[in-house]
């Protein structure tokens, strides 16, 4: 018999590539994946359809949906399924601020019971008290892990929990009759930490990091007043520098009469050690899609659980689940106080099965577990970071010598002066490998950027293989660097021209923009 | 087929060894003084790290100007401009101009701040420039930071992967300076490449160009202009914009003075000035960083002299800058420079640099 002989460091990888068209384009007029049965007679005889409905809401020309039997469907998903890199299939290391865990199967498994997916969010409170048990249950976990005292699950993303504290500091200052117009918040917080009070019309007053990586408290205490709406910040940032003196800011804001919102996206080192309340915030958010593990990105809907203290929560969108003196739930639409609220922040309230995700695995894992969940991700972190820098290569700039809490962000400058393999070519050879690697938000003010954040879930030798697939690249970069500058190669396309991307003029976002465009 | 113009200024960086503060018109001297060129060596680092294929054609003159170098290095070019003694400013000049006639898509050129100067005068913004720092004086912006960066600015070029940005040339009046008088002037502006990954963002419509900001950056200016006050507007293209968006005609180079959104006055002096502001009650001043160590006064901008900022209040001054300027000042302040100790201690601190329509950053100032 052969003996298995497997290299440790390289999964040998070609991703799925197919050819295959946009669905629009596979439609065969008359084919059908589902025969609609005919009307029962009796109903047919009772009524006509075209009488009950209104004349202004019949189509005058029929839907152009694409016209498939039921397999050509399912093998044109599959396919696509296939030329995707998911979390599922990868060392999920490489997303560096998006925290990408392993997602337990059996969270899912709940989420897709029909006792979950038969429910509908107009039903009357006392038949779905189940849900109403779950969620009123997880605001409590929530507050315990925070120290605020009222969450809404509404959000349905972390900049849409940030434009949601924006709207609250609206609220508020409208109800107090003050007129304040700036949001301060810092360079390597998040960029809708800036970009949702923008757009609620707020100027913005960022603040750059002084020599280690913490934001300036001179400047900024030179840039806090009485026109100081709110403190918007991420902590740590997307440095994994954390920024020990936050108290220091939020008093100063409180001093000048300000709120402090706290983007606690990058909480997944924090849970159990650190507070929200405590640092002085007076509303925070999780992503339940990112440290709650429901999971991130295209692996479903995502939920940014927004919470408030007390004196806030009027000002929370509607409506509110509580619980009666019989111990019944219910949804409470209380308008009573309805000028303060900010309203509807989304339809009905959130997304039910990423609450069900969030509580199963809070429960599964119980106060210490939690705890532990923390200590592991900062050690799987500080177990890299060492590890990563031990290369002449790479270097991370800020707090020498100190360790970062969950992600590091590093640089890559000296390797790209050396070999002109720049972090966007790595990126694009590390595919190859079947995978992620993310770079950084623009601008890049670290240069040359590589963000990484194990998480609690990968094994070390999960993080090893990681990084000696980083390496090996990195040392292609020196020995072939054509080969990383033109890569992918195993990927399932080629790499983009990405001039093209830039010129609006190029885009095409939709079918009916693609028939326009070409006379179709 | 990509042509790229090359010009080495064979003296430059000669005086700086020996102490003569910059080789205008005193490069026999350096030489007897023991000084060594360090362009061509600093030129071929850079060819060095360049991806030269068979679709680049070198353009070049005679001699130590280019054509020695890319002979041994064996690279494709055409000699268009020969010289048979050494070289001075002037065939920098009519090298570059030259240059236009052959189409060239990028000029290289070795030198410094002098050599930016005729390289300006010649080639105005008609095509893209990376300069390679070789001189005593390399303030201007139109350098890469070193040989090494500016072999990967004309790689990303080459690429297709780079922008172009108009980046200021301003020299020192050499005879002054060494005579202890700092006297930098802003000359013009070339195109540079710069690295467009800076900056784009695949999330937002479009990535925001260098003209888009400075238009955002106006529209907050403008939105928010007082009548009855006088405003000295600084040089550059950041102000510039401001300028255009009142309709107003401007002197990129020069300091303009308007009120009630109107003309006051063009490209005036430091007494021009003054004497506007015995006139007027109160004075705003608007200036951006010049060059590329980020200067805010005392470079370019002399006409706004310690005098001037000595009658302003530091909260009257507004400065202007766009993202790709201040993301390479990241850990760095913004410098000024007054000539009066007194006056650099009174503008240290922090300001609201207008970064975008209803966008601030905190920055240090110091001298």
């Amino acid at each position: 018999m052969k003996k298995i002989n497997r290299s440790n460091i390289l999964e040998n990888f070609h991703q799925a590539k197919w050819d295959e068209p946009v669905v629009f384009e596979l439609s065969q007029p008359g084919e059908r994946g589902i025969l609609v049965p005919e009307v029962d007679k009796n109903i047919k005889e009772m009524f006509d359809i075209n009488d009950l409905l209104p004349d202004n809401l019949k189509r005058k020309t029929p839907l152009e949906l694409p016209e498939m039997s039921q397999s050509r469907v399912l093998r044109h998903f599959m396919r696509l399924s296939q030329e995707t890199l998911g979390a599922d299939v990868n060392i999920e290391i490489g997303q560096g601020t998006c925290t990408v865990k392993y997602s337990p199967k059996i969270n899912e498994m709940f989420a897709r019971n029909e006792n979950m997916t038969e429910l509908h969010p107009l039903q009357d409170d006392e038949t779905v008290q189940g849900i109403l048990e779950i969620m009123y249950k997880l605001d409590y976990y929530m507050r315990e892990i925070s120290g605020m005292e009222q969450f809404t699950f509404q959000p349905s993303g972390g900049s849409q929990a940030i434009m949601a504290m924006a709207s609250l500091v609206e609220s508020y200052f409208n109800d107090k009759g003050e007129e304040r117009d700036e949001i301060i918040t810092t360079i390597y917080s998040h960029p809708s930490d800036a970009a949702a009070p923008a757009l609620k019309g707020y100027k913005i007053i960022y603040i750059q990091p002084d020599e280690n990586g913490y934001p300036d408290y001179e400047a900024f205490k030179s840039a806090v007043s009485e026109k100081t709406a709110a403190f918007f910040i991420a902590n740590p940032e997307d440095t994994g520098v954390y920024n020990t003196r936050v108290k220091e800011f939020t008093e100063l804001v409180h001093e000048k009469g300000g709120l402090c919102c706290y983007d606690q996206a990058n909480a997944n080192g924090l849970l159990g050690v650190t507070r929200a309340k405590d640092a002085g915030f007076d509303m925070c958010f999780f992503n339940l899609h990112k440290t709650f593990s429901t999971p991130h990105g295209c692996g479903g809907p995502a939920t940014g659980a927004t919470g408030v203290t007390k004196e806030l929560i009027k000002y929370l969108p509607k409506p509110i689940i509580d619980k009666k003196e019989d111990g019944t739930y219910y949804l409470d639409y209380d308008f009573s106080d309805s000028k303060y609220s900010v309203g509807k922040i989304r339809s009905f309230n959130g997304v039910a099965q990423v609450a069900l995700k969030a509580y199963a695995w809070v429960m599964s894992l119980g106060a210490e577990g939690l705890y532990e969940v923390s200590k592991v991700a900062v050690l799987n972190n500080n177990y890299m970071f060492k590890k990563m820098m031990d290369n002449k290569w790479i270097d991370a700039p800020y707090i020498k010598g100190k360790q970062r809490i969950e992600q590091v962000r590093y640089t890559i400058e000296k390797y790209t002066e050396e070999t002109g393999v720049t972090t966007g070519d790595i990126q694009r050879r590390m595919m190859d490998f079947g995978l992620h690697y993310w770079a950084s938000h623009h601008p890049y003010y670290v240069p040359e950027p590589i963000t990484l954040e194990p998480t609690e879930t990968p094994s070390r030798a999960d993080i090893d293989q990681y990084i000696d697939t980083l390496l090996y690249v990195m040392n292609e970069g020196f020995e072939n660097p054509e080969k990383v500058k033109t890569a992918p190669h195993s990927s399932v396309c080629h790499q983009l021209i990405e001039d093209v991307l830039d010129d609006s003029e190029n885009w095409i976002l939709s079918w009916k923009i693609y028939k326009k465009q070409n006379n179709l | 087929m990509k042509k790229i113009g090359l010009i080495i200024n064979p003296i430059a960086g000669l005086g700086g060894s020996v102490g003569l503060k910059g080789t205008d018109n005193l490069s026999e001297k350096a030489i007897a003084l023991g000084g060594k060129p360090k362009a061509i060596e600093k030129t071929m680092n850079t060819l060095m790290g360049v991806d030269i294929d068979e679709d680049v054609v070198f353009y070049t003159a005679s001699g130590e100007m280019g054509e020695s170098l890319l002979k041994k290095m064996n690279f494709d070019y055409e000699c268009i401009y020969s010289k048979d003694d050494r070289s001075t400013a002037v065939d920098t000049y009519k090298c570059a101009k030259l240059f236009i006639e052959k189409n060239i898509d990028l000029l290289v050129f070795a030198g410094g701040d002098g050599t930016a100067r005729d390289i300006c005068n010649a080639v105005d913004e008609n095509m893209a420039v990376v300069g390679i720092p070789a001189g005593v004086k390399v303030q201007s912006a139109v350098f890469a930071k070193n040989p090494k960066k500016a072999s990967n600015l004309i790689n990303k070029f080459l690429n297709g992967k780079s922008l172009l940005k108009k980046c200021e040339v301003i020299d020192l009046d050499e005879d002054m300076y060494r005579n202890g008088v700092i006297q930098p002037k802003l000359y013009g502006y070339l195109n540079v490449p710069y690295d467009k990954k800076l900056l784009q963002n695949k999330k937002a419509r479009s990535p925001l160009s260098e003209e888009n900001n400075q238009r955002l950056i106006a529209y907050d200016i403008c939105d928010n202009m007082e009548n009855g006050i006088l405003y000295i507007i600084g040089p550059g293209s950041t102000t510039k914009a401001i300028m255009d968006n009142l309709n107003l005609k401007n002197t990129l180079i020069g300091v303009d003075l308007i009120f009630n959104k109107k003309i006051y006055k063009n490209d005036v002096s430091e007494k021009d000035i003054l004497d506007a502001m015995d006139i007027y009650e109160k004075t705003y001043v608007i200036v951006t960083p010049i060059g590329g160590q980020g200067y805010v006064f005392g470079r370019g901008n002399q006409q706004i002299s310690e005098k001037v900022i000595n009658k302003i209040e530091k909260e009257d001054i507004f400065i202007v800058a766009t993202e790709t300027k201040l993301v390479k000042l990241i850990n760095e302040p913004l410098l000024i420079d007054t000539g009066s100790e007194e006056t650099n201690e009174k503008l240290k601190g922090y300001y609201k640099v207008i970064t975008g329509y209803k966008e601030r950053r905190v920055m240090k100032v110091s001298d």
